[in-house]
């Protein structure tokens, strides 16, 4: 008797766990419903700061492994009294879930597959370039490129571009490679890595137009079926070959530092830690041309540290800092001014970095861009990033 | 009472008196205050959230503008049952998962036998001490200090070369992902199994003895079937710490487990929420089976 009883009660109590659990989940949908409503109202025209004010004492940013390193930072917090607090992001799409993830980040380092995301959806605000002296000596082509700047409306400030390479440990390598190829032939199977990112389907894309030009595929970035199909297939035929999807940079140098690969998509940054370490490694852009970065500086909508984002945005784009974090990472600065600091930094950098190349060999590199459905010229049947994510799951498998 | 209370004359040593003698009439309002918070924490925090994914799981996402559609579709459970790609990779952490609790099973038995019919009280705290202490150290730590032990150039590969023996492969690969999750979740098996060996009376194994069992035959059929129900509750650690991770994978692995595919789609751009809640009722459903299994079998009067 007492056991039926006290069974029931076990019942009931479950059951009003039930109905106000779904309660709440009712609740919570419709407060996110009218937020949305709210958030899509306020995309008004931008209101510019005329100056920079007062700083805050704090800034904090999400960034690409080794763009917010002691040197330029040290300096920084000392002269302006920003304390920095940095977050190291492994690629654009964690970049985007970290802005997005309410954490209060005041600024990004925004390759230009994210910083199109991040202006559509709302998570930056306009900037003042005229309030970054150095802004007038960038390049023309990053002073208002179409991944930061939309309809005249500046959505951040240029930082650093430069190529996707091709990674080799000289000793297990030879000869030297020259192609793509290389990570798509079994010759190093099981010594190869490359990046854990959807977004090296536009590597392979890229390679395929170069060797099967039939595809007809111009823009690596904007795929139709076939050409996407084309490209999925090339990657998973490469997938028995890979020994490790890297996630972040320290990853790959994990990699090449254990033997376990020998050759790799790469950053320069690889590089440069590698050969700093002494492991016999070089890179290079293989003959096909290569897939590369070009990041700005963002500014999060409702920055509690707008003027600390500002004087950053500032230091960072100065021909000293700019020559500082080319040379650390291995990237080209924006700033044209740079390229003297460089040298005197480190000789011959300014030319091993590319900083005084031509306007043609900035375009010769197929800057990371979101995939969308249009495909930009009057086509519509583009696969967009949706579709590039989920192949790249089964790619992995 | 009240009129003793009102003799002692302070006001606020009343009121809790008053308070403590309504607690005392009313069972079930001690057991309210004392259960109200835990409970509340339990219902908002997790029931809500088990509710919120299981409703998610049945809603689907506009590909086109990016929102969820809030009508019920079995969409996300077809194309999860239709992809080669997810089956297999349900079916890969599933059976790692089960490989890792059976070597841990294997591994653990033992050592737990060891421990709580052997040993000297001496060794035994001793080796409790052992079991415990890595549970002190991050597991990001010790995951990446296996990273660097199966490394190519690692210590491993250094160790066979130095005894003359060929080196292995084995870094980024399943194999690798299974040492590592053996090693990682094996306190968690070593514990229940220790304590429903040490639950064993003396007398029962003597009982045995004397009715003519061999040593093996006693084995058999007293100690194992009473440390089985030990074995089952570590074997729910294992098995579900294993089906959820997707840190290890990343790290040591090069495939993808559930919680991979579950955080790409929470992380990705496309925001697909409503996958992400279909694929995770996976793990969810093969628990729920694993424990309403586990309980027949006693597991949970070990614990």
């Amino acid at each position: 008797m007492r056991h039926v009883g006290r069974r029931r009660v076990g019942w009931s109590a479950a059951f009003v766990a039930l109905a106000v659990s779904l309660a709440f989940v009712a609740a919570g949908c419709g407060g996110s419903k009218s937020s949305k409503g709210t958030s899509t109202a306020t995309a008004a025209g931008p209101s510019l700061p005329q100056s920079i004010g007062q700083g805050e004492g704090k800034l904090s940013m999400v960034a690409w492994e080794g763009y917010a390193q002691p040197q330029w930072v040290k300096p920084f917090e000392q002269q302006t009294g920003c304390k920095v607090a940095r977050k190291y992001a492994g690629s654009s799409d964690e970049m985007v879930t970290l802005m997005r993830s309410g954490a209060g980040y005041d600024l990004v380092s925004a390759s230009g597959d994210a910083s199109l995301r991040l202006i559509a959806g709302g998570d930056i605000q306009a900037v003042n370039p005229k309030l970054i002296p150095d802004y007038a000596n960038f390049i023309p082509a990053l002073q208002s490129p179409p991944h930061n700047t939309v309809k005249g409306v500046h959505y951040g400030i240029s930082l650093q571009w430069g190529p996707n390479t091709l990674l080799y440990n000289t000793k297990s390598v030879s000869p030297a490679p020259t192609s793509w190829k290389v990570l798509y032939e079994p010759t190093y199977k099981g010594k190869i890595t490359v990046p854990d990112n959807p977004i090296q389907i536009a590597d392979a894309a890229l390679y395929l137009s170069k060797t099967q030009p039939d595809l007809g595929i111009t823009d690596p970035y904007e795929l139709n079926q076939a050409q996407f199909d084309a490209a999925v297939k090339l990657l998973k035929t490469q997938k028995p070959l890979v020994k490790k999807y890297w996630a972040l940079a320290s990853d790959e140098i994990d990699l090449f530092k254990n033997g376990d690969a020998v050759i790799g998509a790469s950053w320069p940054y690889q590089t440069n830690t590698l050969a700093a370490d002494k492991v016999p490694v070089k890179d290079m852009i293989p003959s096909e041309g290569a897939t590369g970065w070009a990041d700005t500086w963002m500014l999060a909508k409702g920055s509690k540290h707008p003027n600390c984002a500002y004087e950053w945005m500032k230091w960072v784009s100065t021909p000293k800092v700019q020559a500082q974090q080319a040379i650390y990472f291995g990237e080209t600065p924006a700033n044209t001014l740079a390229c003297a600091e460089m040298d005197k930094l480190s000789k011959g950098s300014c030319a091993q970095y590319h900083g005084d190349a031509p306007a043609s060999y900035f375009n010769s590199i197929k800057f990371w861009k979101t995939p969308v459905a249009d495909c930009g010229n009057g086509k519509t049947d583009c696969l967009d990033y949706n579709a590039w994510q989920k192949a790249w799951t089964e790619i992995k498998g | 009472m009240a009129t003793r209370a009102v003799e002692a004359g302070r006001p606020s040593g009343t009121a809790r008196r008053r308070l403590s003698a309504a607690l005392w009439r009313r069972p079930w309002l001690r057991a309210a205050a004392l259960l109200l918070p835990p409970l509340g924490w339990m219902v908002v925090l997790y029931l809500a959230s088990l509710a919120l994914l299981f409703v998610y799981a049945f809603w689907s996402l506009d590909s086109f503008t990016g929102k969820v559609v809030h009508t019920w579709t079995l969409a996300n459970f077809r194309e999860i049952a239709n992809n080669a790609t997810y089956r297999t990779i349900a079916f890969r952490t599933i059976g790692i998962a089960a490989l890792v609790t059976l070597t841990d099973a294997l591994i653990a038995f033992p050592f737990a036998y060891y421990m709580a019919r052997l040993a000297s009280r001496r060794t035994r705290t001793l080796l409790f001490v052992l079991v415990l202490l890595p549970l002190w150290s991050s597991y990001l730590a010790r995951i990446y200090a296996w990273r660097l032990i199966l490394a190519h150039d690692g210590a491993l590969n250094w160790s066979l070369s130095n005894l003359g023996l060929p080196t292995t492969g084995v870094a980024y690969t399943n194999t690798a992902m299974w040492i590592v999750f053996s090693y990682v979740w094996l306190p968690f098996m070593i514990l229940p199994v220790y304590a429903a060996l040490e639950r064993i009376p003396d007398s029962y194994v003597e009982a045995s003895r004397d009715l003519g069992a061999k040593g093996w035959t006693t084995f058999r059929r007293v100690v194992l079937p009473l440390a089985l129900p030990g074995m089952v509750a570590g074997s729910i650690f294992t098995f579900s710490l294993t089906l959820g991770d997707y840190i290890t994978p990343t790290l040591v692995g090069n495939t993808q487990f559930i919680g991979n595919v579950v955080y790409r789609n929470v992380l990705g751009l496309s925001h697909d929420l409503p996958f992400a809640a279909a694929y995770a009722t996976i793990p969810l459903l093969v628990m729920g089976l694993y424990l309403t299994l586990a309980k027949r079998a006693g597991a949970f009067e070990a614990l």
